[in-house]
């Protein structure tokens, strides 16, 4: 599979990073590169075969379903490259 | 005095037996980092806080309180969040990101008496294998080739401001981060050691995730015994992280020998490449011999998967970096660009101006390989070689009890040889990214210097959990390699 600049766009606007057309046209050759490179994967035979979610067999723990955190919002307001009233402020969304 | 070419060992116990303060380590390596500041190894510095530990150590030895790291001061990778000091994991997304808390890594070497001499540079969000991708520029080798040239080295990556900062004695250990080679790669190309342990050892609370599934911690240091000293306080179970194992840390210092008697090294035949110098592979066999002299019985091994595993990484990692890098949205910490006006215009304004380049790069390849239509092509596809990869490992380990190989397929390369290739770049990965696909603890420790005058490292990967016959069979190299070479003091 290759990919052209109408793609590359299409991806970048799903990853929400701004691109001008020359970084797009730069991207293209880079991105079917690395492609063509992944895709010699397809020789390799895996049917049957169990695509890997943990890669040290664990089991996911329960927790007692109690407070352990919090009261803390001035903390987490204090990196906010805007924050309002208490709140993370952004640009207006409902006109 | 000349405090700051001792171990990790050499000043703990020093120290404990009142042979100098743990202020004048301190001060030693302060100045140290002062006067490397041409090296552009750290990001921050922060002698108070290295000096403020040395007097609670100095305190602690008057009151017979000594814990077990008092009187050491470390370097963190600037991928570790340390409470109100800047953690930015090299990116301008994260320029003045002070966190309000402390990872659990650094956490707990804090705990243990550490102090901080600063934090290191880094690649961006930990992309990259030169250190070239940071946004505070390069981090330059203390190494240098012989060739009178004086051209500027890369001390490798992600975790290259860690191994320069050792390298070049700023640091008598320091935390590294490995994701698929970002620990031991540096570790080789500077001439010092490093150990990635089995993925679940240390905690990934509070150290910025770039691929979850394979981000682990890991200490770099001058020698191996140091390595264990600071691993054995970095790793335990930690509740925070879903994946850290709940199981007690070994008592890996204590444990620690090079008799190799009755193990047996498995050499896996597909790790011998085309294009690797000659002097890496005669480095190999020499490291061969170096084990069956400790006693161990070398054994040919296949891992057949292997040539499959930096394809399979360059998907999984993109993916996974993707996924956790979403939160850099201009919202709740760091860089915020408005953009034309709409919120969705202010997150892609926000990221066009924050993330460099490769790491762009490789999100957009991540949000590819996630997208609807090419999941089970690539990602799934993917996950299962990784299987696969997974599966090699048990069944060699059926054979063997532990595995030597280079740690690269170089030495330090020199800044802007490998830049405008990707490709060419993830290739410095090669021996390193499938113990990583398989969650294995491995390590790398010098061997030799090669035609040029540069560090050579080799690589041994363990079963999982057995740090220990990882450390030991590293510990078996040192004692024979002798290296004791150090970069000549140009800066």
């Amino acid at each position: 599979m290759s990919v052209n600049a109408d793609q590359v766009r299409h991806v970048a606007k799903l990853a929400r990073i701004a691109m001008s057309d020359a970084e797009v046209d730069a991207l293209v050759p880079e991105f079917n590169n690395i492609l063509g490179w992944v895709e010699q994967l397809a020789e390799v035979d895996t049917e049957g075969v169990e695509p890997l979610t943990a890669v040290i067999d664990l089991k996911l723990r329960l927790r007692d379903d109690v407070v352990n955190d919090g009261d803390c919002r001035d903390a987490v307001l204090k990196n906010a490259p805007d924050a309002q009233h208490g709140f993370f402020a952004v640009p207006k969304v409902i006109e | 005095m000349t405090l700051t070419t001792k171990t990790i060992a050499e000043l703990r116990d020093g120290f404990r037996d009142g042979e100098f303060t743990a202020r004048e380590i301190a001060e030693g390596f302060n100045a140290a980092v002062v006067a490397g500041r041409a090296l552009n190894a750290w990001t921050v510095e922060t002698p108070e806080l290295a000096l403020a530990a040395a007097d609670a150590a100095d305190a602690a030895r008057s009151a017979n309180a000594i814990l077990p790291l008092s009187g050491i001061p470390l370097g963190i990778k600037d991928l570790f969040a340390t409470e109100g000091v800047d953690s930015t994991a090299g990116s301008n997304i994260l320029k003045g990101f002070k966190p309000p808390y402390e990872s659990t890594v650094s956490g707990k070497l804090r705990d243990a008496g550490a102090g901080m001499l600063g934090k290191l540079n880094m690649d961006e969000f930990a992309m990259g294998s030169s250190n070239e991708t940071s946004a505070y520029g390069p981090v330059i080798s203390p190494w240098q080739r012989n060739d009178g040239g004086n051209a500027a080295l890369t001390p490798g990556g992600s975790s290259g401001g860690s191994a320069a900062a050792v390298a070049a004695g700023m640091a008598p250990g320091v935390t590294g981060t490995d994701t698929g080679g970002s620990i031991r790669q540096p570790a080789a190309f500077v001439g010092i050691s490093g150990i990635k342990p089995t993925y679940g050892r240390c905690s990934r609370w509070g150290i910025v995730a770039f691929a979850s599934s394979l981000d682990q911690a890991g200490p770099m240091a001058r020698n191996v015994r140091d390595c264990a000293i600071m691993l054995e306080v970095m790793s335990g179970f930690d509740p925070k992280d879903s994946t850290s194992l709940d199981l007690p840390v070994p008592k890996w210092e204590a444990g620690i020998s090079s008799n190799l008697k009755g193990k047996r090294v498995g050499i896996p035949t597909e790790y011998r490449i085309d294009g690797v110098p000659a002097e890496i592979d005669a480095l190999w066999e020499q490291g061969v011999e170096w084990l069956r002299d400790a006693g161990a019985e070398p054994v040919k091994i296949s891992l057949p998967h292997t040539k499959y595993a930096l394809p399979t990484y360059y998907i999984i990692a993109p993916a996974e970096a993707s996924s956790n890098l979403a939160r850099y949205d201009g919202v709740r910490y760091g860089l915020r660009e408005m953009g034309a006006k709409s919120l969705d215009d202010m997150y892609a304004a926000t990221r066009a101006a924050g993330f460099g380049e490769e790491v762009k790069r490789r999100i957009m390849i991540g949000t590819y390989v996630l997208s609807a239509g090419y999941y089970d092509a690539y990602f799934t596809k993917a996950q299962k070689v990784r299987t696969l990869i997974k599966r090699d490992f048990a069944l060699a380990f059926e054979q063997c009890d532990i595995i030597l190989t280079p740690t690269a397929p170089s030495a330090a390369f020199g800044l802007n040889e490998k830049m405008s290739d990707p490709l060419a770049m993830y290739l410095n990965d090669v021996f390193a990214v499938p113990a990583s696909l398989a969650g294995l603890p491995a390590m790398s420790v010098p061997g030799g210097l090669d035609s040029q005058g540069l560090p050579l490292g080799l690589h041994l990967i363990g079963r999982e959990l057995d740090e220990q016959g990882v450390l030991n069979a590293a510990l078996a190299i040192e004692e024979r390699a002798g290296f004791t070479a150090r970069a000549e003091k140009w800066w």
